[in-house]
């Protein structure tokens, strides 16, 4: 494939590069709040199911659902829908600030259930251990679900990120930017193939990298495996 | 003291209600070793989950010294909850922290400072043994070391009661001899109440005082180690505790006799005396000798020939020396 001029100018420009970084910037910002949101709902659902901790049913069933519906309606549909709470929230529908808003809606229902699903690792026993010794529940999630479930939080952080990474090449085509707004505007609507390849490129190696790194860490904390 | 009242619980299944526990009454004095004994399904596990509310029964009491854990509060559930240790058949141990991180965590649970906590999780590691693992993870261990880091554990806040739930039923028999004479140590030194669920008469038979017999979600029976192993009453009993005699019973020929032994006598002087003082050959049909708190128990069938005189003789020698005896049919 040949490169053209254009990809030449973009790179000169230094706007791939920049693109690169508003990606990465965009990824890691929005899995942040993601999980500052998402975090604390995941442990909601699991401690109040039927079986956990303090079961609540009603609490339980309302999050589930809402949950539900924000994971079952299509990210680009989604991210249209919230433009007004970007509004809202930042006082801006436009830009990388109402962008990282939309996905962290996005993504905080989704990282919510990555959440739950690492919970629901630990042995019940080993939550029964701690009960046993008069554990009070809120020391519970802290001292023993969380740290039990470490290893699996961050693996499904590098999960949740990698989603959220495509998420914000999708975010690219209403007004984000990053390399997903310079495959689109660039690539796309000029019709320069080769840029569109770039992109994907470039966004290959980002996500090798943040897995790579991610298993790593994961790896590491894993006092499970043998050394 | 622990003492259950009217004890129901019923399970809430697919197939309607399952009734685990049904009106269990039993007491455990302080300082005893209390076993349960049971088959698979019996009750024992919600039975003995029942003691610190991890199961709470539908109807009942449950008290600890004198008080009643059900109608407590919260904070003064958690706070008796740690009077009341427990260890489990799969150890249960937190897999992320270390060996001294694990004896640390109930101390930490109960406001103790770091260095006081440090310092009492070493001094339960030599006590159990495992001084040298103190950096070691649960991953690292096998399977008797981690019931020992339990143990050393649930003993971290200095608990009166100890609850074993099948706490051996993962290990070899020689881990399983180490462990029960661990915690029969723990007993003597500690003064420590534990209460025993097993499903293995062998550890009954080892450690414990006083047992109690579940079967059906009900309790069958209740004593001495000592009564119940001599005399079953239940027939569950009967079944757990002599299989092998029972099975031999079946076997024709002449006169049985089943001679008991009530921690009076020696067994073996018993029988070598019987055949060389009457001069009759008797076949041991089965023997189950146990030795108990240092005594002799146990039963000896014996199988005498088919001779009228013989047997007379046989029996008057046993009266004359007071061994206890029945006729098997
Ligand atoms: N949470 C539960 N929900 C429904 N049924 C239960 C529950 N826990 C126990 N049971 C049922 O209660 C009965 C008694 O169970 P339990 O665990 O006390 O038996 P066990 O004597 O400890 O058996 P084992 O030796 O196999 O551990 C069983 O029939 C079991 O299926
Ligand atoms: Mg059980």
């Amino acid at each position: 494939m040949m490169i053209s001029e254009i990809t030449k100018q973009l790179w000169d420009n230094g706007i791939l590069q920049l693109g690169v970084w508003e990606t990465i910037y965009m990824t890691l910002l929005s899995t942040l709040f993601a999980y500052i949101i998402g975090l604390p709902l995941g442990v909601l659902l699991h401690v109040t199911s039927p079986g956990g901790i303090k079961p609540v049913k009603w609490l339980n069933a309302i999050l589930g659902f809402i949950v539900n519906i924000f994971r079952s309606i299509p990210f680009i549909i989604l991210m249209v829908a919230m433009l007004p709470v970007a509004k809202f929230t930042v006082g801006t529908s436009m830009g990388n600030k109402a962008m990282i808003v939309m996905l962290v809606i996005a993504a905080a229902p989704y990282v919510a259930r990555m959440v739950e699903s690492s919970l629901k690792e630990v042995p019940e026993g080993t939550v029964e251990a701690a009960q046993a010794m008069g554990t009070p529940t809120f020391t519970l999630i802290t001292k023993v679900l969380i740290p039990e479930s470490k290893p699996s939080l961050i693996t499904g952080a590098v999960i949740s990120m990698v989603t959220i990474l495509g998420y914000s090449a999708m975010a690219g085509t209403i007004g984000g930017t990053g390399l997903g707004q310079i495959a689109v505007s660039w690539g796309y609507q000029r019709s320069h193939s080769d840029v569109i390849w770039i992109c994907v490129l470039l966004t290959i190696v980002i996500v090798q990298i943040i897995q790579e790194i991610g298993t790593r860490i994961a790896r590491a904390t894993d006092k499970r495996i043998k050394q | 003291m622990i003492e259950l009242k009217n004890l129901t619980k019923t399970f809430r299944v697919p197939a309607g209600e399952l009734v685990a526990l049904r009106d269990i009454n039993l007491t455990v004095n302080d300082g005893e070793i209390f076993g349960i004994i049971g088959l698979s399904g019996a009750g024992k596990s919600t039975l003995v989950r029942c003691i610190n509310l991890l199961e709470r029964p539908d109807c009942g009491e449950v008290l600890i010294d004198g008080k009643n854990l059900l109608t407590m509060k919260e904070k003064e559930l958690l706070e008796t909850r740690r009077s009341i240790g427990m260890i489990f058949q799969g150890f249960c141990l937190l897999e992320q922290r270390t060996v001294i991180g694990n004896i640390c965590f109930p101390l930490e649970i109960a406001g103790v400072k770091k260095q006081e906590a440090k310092a009492r999780a070493e001094e339960l590691l030599s006590l159990v043994g495992l001084t040298e693992k103190a950096k070691a993870y649960p991953s690292q261990l096998s399977g008797g070391q981690k019931q020992r880091v339990a143990i050393a554990r649930a003993l971290a806040t200095r608990p009166k009661y100890l609850l074993c739930d099948e706490a051996t039923s993962a290990l070899d028999p020689t881990t399983t001899n180490s462990i029960l004479a661990l915690l029969q140590e723990i007993n003597r030194t500690l003064g420590v109440t534990i209460v025993v669920i097993t499903h293995e008469m062998d550890v009954i038979d080892r450690i414990c005082h006083r047992v109690a017999v579940i079967d059906k979600s009900e309790i069958q029976e209740i004593g001495e180690v000592s009564d119940v192993f001599t005399s079953p009453k239940s027939e569950i009993a009967k079944e757990l505790i002599l299989p092998s005699v029972k099975a031999v019973g079946q076997i024709k020929g002449g006169k049985k006799l089943r001679l008991v032994f009530d921690g009076e006598s020696a067994f073996l002087p018993v029988v070598s005396d019987l055949v060389l003082d009457c001069r009759v050959p008797v076949n041991i049909l089965a023997a189950e000798t146990k030795e108990i708190d240092g005594k002799a128990f146990g039963q000896i069938l014996l199988g005498l020939p088919d001779d009228d005189r013989m047997c007379a003789r046989a029996e008057a020698w046993l009266q004359t020396n007071r061994i206890t005896y029945f006729e098997e049919a």
